[in-house]
């Protein structure tokens, strides 16, 4: 355990006996990043808030309702995935907002963000409206949405972002596509400063990228299939950087994928922009070499690339440069991805063993701890979209993630919850698991 | 002497030839071998031999293609097979009728060799990972084109007895030509130094980690070359304008009569057809006594001839 | 293992096939032997050359690949790599009177594919079969015109014949 100082733990108020309590976690190690916490404790839970973190008094524990030992596991903040793709409205057969959340819920995430790349386009308050809603029919998971920048994604013209916000929007990407007009993305950034709000951006230059299917190098020549130079992703960045200098708006550069964008991050950090980055599982674990089999689980925008940029990427998430783990889950049915690499539709769904990818990619290696890896899952992500979640706080809302730490098990795409099973780690052996999660102050999920 | 040949070990026992680049150079020589045997069957009265008797075969094309469909479906006949002729314009994207969907409803109805064109790179290994017939890829998108290669490689080695230490200059858009890379690896496993020619822009993505040499001036390798393989210009793939004009393609790396001149007396000239004539080669060159270029379409019979029936023999000994 | 004829004895049973094949088609221009490969080349060469020496002309030789026309291409009970080789018979065959010329025949099945692969070369006036040991166990209706030494082979028994030009020595051995 690390030597953080035990800060409001100890000195919290003691819960009053005889008070409605109605969750006790017990002598779990509670990691809680946004509080500094990383120590043995007990958590308690009222009326859906968290009460207490600490040593709890006997009396207030013996009142809880139910009582969960997590001797030996860690206690989290709900972990938070600002960017999946639940496929509702439009293409239910792959995902719908309920399997979806379902299975964040079964991954140990209490917070999901959707895309707005839906049929139709989330690109209106009526349609994030709608997401909502059946994020709380579903009764799994919190779920927000992130708005269209563009009417339809097409790049053209300005969506309502204002009504968006109003209707909960947590922020705007065309993702799925960047914003190719540099105009456009000059108006959507300027526009956007009127509101707190992140702009969320697909990098990806659709001139560089010619209709490629995966990482342009030497894979795809011997593979004989249209490559995405790494320059389509790069050009973007470094241009909508250029722009975040103009407008100063919040920035968020998604699923960044190669060794280039790192550095076009790092120095936009150092200029102390207000950029920020994620990083998605796949590109912390495959390489494009993956493609030879032609498999088309590995075929992904922006696509897999060299171990290089794998290395480059792990190393900036060390030095502190990512701000998010997300995992770009992306379902699609079977049917769909049976077809020619060229033809098949991008995507890997990873929601159900992102958490063990993660530990895989990052902690065992020694690139990060625990703690570092529950802040980019929790109190991080949940500052870019500007959330009050991904806390222990006294008084947030009691979401907390149980996590086996040690708990090894072989990833079956055929125990998924989700709909789907385009997952290329089927059979990969894992370590780290949720076995409890907790949204409201309500055991969601139990391994 | 064939004599002394002793082969108990079987040499060949894939069911599907998806591409050149995963065979060994003492497999692709056991299909040059087998290829001769097959080479006079074309040239005696009785153009037809019976060991694909009862055996169905069925081209299925997904892209324009005459002289290698032809050649397969001459090759299956004279091997007594029974060919069916599927040939579908489709883009791979559309949806409808998948690529699997077809080959398994073909399979349905009781085949042994599927031989297949596709836009798409993979598609062949996409089949031969889902049926039980045999596989023989027939071009897949700008992957591999195994069965022009072996004849191109079958070629020069009818005429020069070995690759061994030759030069062989592949010309023009490498990028976009599966022959190219078929050829490459081909070549390069028997023993052949290959030089690919062409403007940058025609040139495929970390081409240094190919084992090739690239040259952008075809009159700075034409004088040391033994082979200068020709490609076609095709339209149809090149995205965008890699080159300014036909004009300046064509003075640059057009095969004509004055660089010809500059030639070993010996170079074997070869297109993998059809020719842009006056493009990438002058009709002079093209029908000039160093062109080989009917000789490929003749010795592609005995080669894919050989393709088929090593796939089939292969599949009969899994049974 | 058991040598059934030595080095001697086979170039005596050559000798005696030649004079059988003499004394049937003597003072016949139209001759020419064919010898299935690949130990049926060899001997097919060894006949050729003698009958050359006795008739004083030059009796056209040539090779016989009968891969293409075996019935056991598509059976796993078939040769584990059947190798296609080439047929080099330098003359036509129209009109002749081709000798065949085998090592062992066994089941007949060998000299049937070599029939078909003759016939599909040309029309030869007629088709003799030669060969070095008969060992019985025939499966098709088929008998040797010319036989040089007959041996009751049972079924499980192996009769190799082996020549200097390929084995590097001459002897017919059983096991």
């Amino acid at each position: 355990m690390t030597g953080w100082v035990n800060g409001r733990a100890e000195k919290g108020n003691k819960i009053v006996a005889g008070m409605n309590a109605e969750l006790l976690v017990k002598n779990g190690r509670v990691i809680d990043p946004a509080n500094g916490i990383d120590t043995k404790a007990d958590v308690l839970v009222a009326g859906g808030k968290i009460v207490q973190v600490g040593r709890v008094d006997p009396a207030a524990a013996k009142s809880a309702k139910k009582v969960i030992d997590a001797e030996g596991m860690l206690v989290s903040p709900g972990l938070i995935d600002i960017h999946v793709h639940f496929r509702e409205p439009g293409d239910e057969e792959e995902e719908t907002i309920a399997s979806g959340s379902a299975a964040a819920v079964a991954a140990g995430f209490t917070s999901v963000v959707c895309m707005p790349n839906t049929n139709p386009i989330i690109d209106n308050e009526t349609d994030v409206e709608y997401i909502h809603r059946k994020g709380r029919q579903a009764r799994k998971t919190h779920v927000y949405t992130m708005g269209a920048i563009t009417k339809g994604l097409k790049g053209v013209e300005l969506a309502e972002m204002g009504m968006m916000i109003e209707a909960g929007a947590v922020g705007f990407t065309d993702d799925g596509c960047g914003v190719q007009d540099p105009a456009v993305m000059l108006r959507a950034l300027k526009y956007a400063s009127m509101f707190d709000v992140v702009i969320a951006q697909h990098c990806q230059d659709d001139g560089f990228a010619a209709n490629g299917v995966m990482n342009a190098g030497y894979f795809s020549t011997i593979l004989g299939l249209p490559g995405i130079d790494a320059l389509a992703e790069e050009a973007m960045l470094w241009r909508d950087i250029q722009l975040v200098k103009k407008t100063n708006v919040r920035y968020h550069a998604q699923h960044i994928s190669t060794a280039g964008s790192v550095e076009l991050i790092r120095s936009a950090k150092a200029a102390s922009l207000p950029v920020t980055c994620e990083v998605s599982p796949h590109h912390l674990l495959l390489t494009d070499e993956n493609c030879c089999e032609y498999d088309t689980n590995y075929k992904v925008n922006p696509p897999l690339r060299s171990g290089k940029d794998i290395e480059a990427i792990r190393r900036a998430v060390g030095e502190g440069l990512v701000d998010a783990l997300a995992t770009d889950h992306a379902p699609h049915l079977q049917s769909e991805k049976e077809l020619e690499f060229l033809a098949a539709p991008f995507g890997i769904a990873s929601l159900e063993c992102a958490l063990g990818l993660y530990v895989k990619a990052l902690i065992q290696p020694g690139i990060i701890d625990w703690p570092g890896l529950i802040s980019l899952m929790t109190s991080r992500p949940a500052k870019i979209i500007g959330i009050d979640k991904g806390t222990l706080a006294r008084g947030a809302q009691a979401d907390i993630t149980i996590i086996d730490p040690d708990a090894e098990y072989e990833i079956d795409v055929n125990t998924f919850v989700s709909k789907s099973r385009n997952c290329p780690y089927h059979g990969w052996k894992i370590k780290g698991k949720a076995i409890k999660t907790i949204v409201q102050g309500e055991v969601r999920f139990e391994a | 002497m064939a004599l002394m040949r002793k082969s108990r070990q079987p040499k060949w026992n894939r069911r599907h030839l998806l591409g050149l680049r995963e065979l060994t150079a003492e497999e692709i020589t056991y299909i040059l071998d087998t290829a001769e045997g097959f080479e006079q069957v074309s040239r005696r009265s009785v153009k037809k031999a019976p060991p694909l008797r009862g055996k169905v075969v069925v081209n299925l094309f997904f892209e324009d293609s005459t002289r290698t469909r032809t050649s397969f479906a001459l090759a299956a006949n004279r091997l007594s097979a029974d060919i069916i002729e599927f040939t579908k314009k489709s883009s791979s994207v559309s949806k409808g009728e998948t690529l699997l969907d077809t080959a398994r409803n073909l399979e349905a109805m009781g085949i042994d060799i599927v031989v297949v064109r596709h836009g798409a790179g993979g598609a062949a290994r996409l089949l031969s990972r889902n049926i039980k017939a045999c596989v023989v890829n027939a071009g897949d998108g700008f992957c591999e084109h195994p069965t022009q290669a072996l004849l191109d490689v079958y070629t020069i080695r009818k005429i020069k007895g070995s690759l061994e230490g030759l030069k062989i200059a592949i010309v023009g858009d490498i990028a976009h030509s599966r022959v190219a890379r078929s050829d490459m690896w081909a070549m390069t496993k028997l023993g052949a130094e290959v030089i690919f020619v062409g403007p940058p822009t025609l040139m495929p993505g970390q081409v240094n980690r190919l084992p090739v040499k690239v040259s952008h001036s075809l009159d700075e390798v034409i004088e040391e070359v033994d082979v200068v393989n020709m490609l076609r210009i095709q339209f149809e793939r090149l995205g965008g304008n890699p080159f300014p004009s036909i004009r300046e393609y064509s003075h640059y790396f057009g095969l004509t009569v004055d660089r010809m001149k500059k030639t070993k007396p010996d170079i074997l000239v070869m297109h993998p057809g059809p020719i842009n004539r006056g493009l990438e080669m002058e009709s002079e060159v093209a029908d000039g006594g160093n062109s080989v270029i009917l000789e490929q379409v003749t010795n592609g019979l005995a080669v894919r001839m050989a393709v088929l029936f090593l796939v089939n023999q292969a599949a009969a000994m899994e049974k | 293992m058991k040598v059934i004829l030595d080095a001697a004895q086979i170039e005596q049973t050559i000798r005696d096939l030649t004079g059988q094949i003499v004394a049937v088609n003597c003072g016949d221009a139209d001759l020419a032997v064919v010898g299935i490969r690949s130990r049926g080349e060899v001997l097919a060469q060894r006949l050729a050359a003698q009958l050359s020496a006795e008739s004083g002309k030059v009796i056209p030789c040539g090779t016989l690949d009968i891969t293409l026309y075996r019935d056991d291409l598509n059976s796993p009970e078939g040769l584990a790599q059947p190798v296609v080789r080439t047929t080099e018979i330098g003359f036509d065959i129209s009109d002749k009177i081709i000798v065949l010329v085998d090592d062992v025949l066994h089941t007949g099945r060998s000299a049937r594919a070599a029939m078909d692969a003759l016939i599909d070369l040309g029309r030869p006036r007629a088709i003799r079969l030669a060969v070095l040991i008969d060992r019985g166990g025939r499966e098709f209706p088929i008998q040797a015109d010319y036989t040089g030494y007959s041996s009751d082979a049972a079924p499980g028994e192996l009769v190799q014949v082996r020549f200097i030009e390929c084995d590097g020595k001459d002897e017919v051995i059983i096991e």
